[in-house]
């Protein structure tokens, strides 16, 4: 196991966690992942990488820098996703009993420590 | 609908009684009952087989004009209500949808004349008179936002995200600021967001994040997460929150970044019912 999959695996461990990737936020191409069975890594890194790149030209088109988490909420879960700098993206998939919270805060952990 | 009876048992019902009379004008009531319902297609084909017996009865016109209008078709909604106030200059109905129609391409000061001439023959319709204060409220924000406007160098600066009042409340029949509501096309129905210097941005805004709330429920069905509820960015110059107050459009919140995601989702959820109500109003 290399270094970004044990800080994915973290994020894993979080309950209701089905997913972690680092995804490349240009192309959406998968960089490493810790999944669950059954779920699709390139299908949530193509997803996630272009809901994000919609939300950053949104934003600018406002005037805001672009944003640092991204999250979207649906009925059975959620897509979270976090700049991790150098143009990756942390991005988690959520079950619907999971605690975002901390998934959120393992996210950052992970992001920051990509971007160290 | 009879005390007790259920939407789909009022269905059965008026299908029956359309069934053993293909004459009677029980048409209408079916059809706006399956819009009603959401079944688009079938109170298509029972309004316009209604209206091949009865093409001279405005009431028909305007019920398919209210179905093209659930239906995304403004362009042919325009047409039948048109159609409608040629075969009954007050009709109601159809001066609501053309003005529904005006607002929804943002073209407020022609939406006027259709709301006071339906207030004119329905004073005491208490929807079209609030929907008429608010819109001589629109147009009162755009007079002092154009004097403001004209005063203001464009410069690029961030939206500004208002103050978070105590309560945050949105007064009675409006929107609140920082908040806009935009159609599935990405066109702004109401609200506005605005930069730092005063600029209005809600048109630029509404287009890109159009683009977001089709984005957000395609993502959500192929990852099998179900309806997509709402999509919130957190940046250093504020927080935004997108969700769908109606299927056909979406509504966006804008607030400084120390109010937290959680809250911002409250924030958007009263607003948007404040926005379905102000649809409903114009529909």
């Amino acid at each position: 196991m290399n270094a970004y999959q044990e800080l994915l695996c973290r994020v894993t461990d979080v309950r209701g966690i089905r997913a972690a990737m680092l995804v490349s936020e240009e192309d959406g191409l998968v960089v490493a992942e810790s999944l669950s069975e059954g779920v699709d890594g390139a299908a949530v890194a193509a997803l996630a990488a272009s809901l994000t790149l919609r939300i950053r030209r949104s934003a600018a088109s406002a005037g805001h820098s672009a944003p640092a988490v991204v999250q979207m909420r649906a009925e059975r879960g959620a897509l979270l996703t976090l700049q991790a700098g150098d143009g990756l993206l942390v991005v988690a998939i959520a079950d619907r009993e999971a605690n975002l919270g901390l998934a959120r805060l393992e996210l950052r952990v992970a992001a920051s420590r990509l971007h160290a | 609908m009879r005390c007790g009876e259920s939407m789909a048992d009022v269905i059965r019902r008026l299908t029956q009684e359309l069934a053993a009379d293909p004459t009677s004008l029980v048409f209408l009531e079916l059809a706006e009952s399956l819009r009603q319902s959401g079944q688009l297609v079938s109170a298509w084909k029972v309004a316009r087989a209604g209206l091949g017996r009865y093409p001279e009865v405005a009431d028909a016109h305007d019920l398919c004009a209210r179905i093209l209008a659930d239906q995304g078709d403004r362009a042919a909604a325009r047409d039948a209500w048109k159609r409608a106030l040629e075969l009954a200059p007050q009709h109601v109905g159809a001066h609501k949808g053309l003005a529904f129609i005006c607002f929804c391409e943002g073209d407020l000061q022609s939406a006027m004349p259709h709301l006071e001439a339906a207030r004119a023959a329905a004073p005491q319709d208490e929807g079209v008179a609030t929907a008429l204060a608010r819109l001589r409220v629109a147009l009162e924000g755009i007079d002092v936002l154009s004097r403001d406007r004209a005063a203001q160098a464009a410069m690029a600066a961030p939206v500004r995200a208002p103050v978070a009042e105590p309560e945050d409340a949105l007064a009675d029949g409006e929107l609140g600021p920082g908040i806009v509501v935009l159609d599935g096309q990405g066109l702004r129905l109401a609200g506005d967001l605005t930069r730092a210097d005063g600029a209005s941005v809600g048109d630029a805004v509404a287009a890109h994040l159009a683009g977001v709330a089709r984005e957000a429920a395609r993502a959500a069905r192929l990852l099998e997460l179900g309806e997509w509820q709402h999509v919130s960015a957190e940046s250093a110059d504020g927080n935004v929150l997108v969700l769908a107050p109606t299927p056909t459009t979406a509504l966006v919140i804008v607030r400084p970044a120390e109010v937290p995601v959680g809250r911002l989702a409250l924030l958007a959820e009263q607003a948007a019912r404040r926005a379905r109500v102000m649809l409903a109003d114009l529909a």
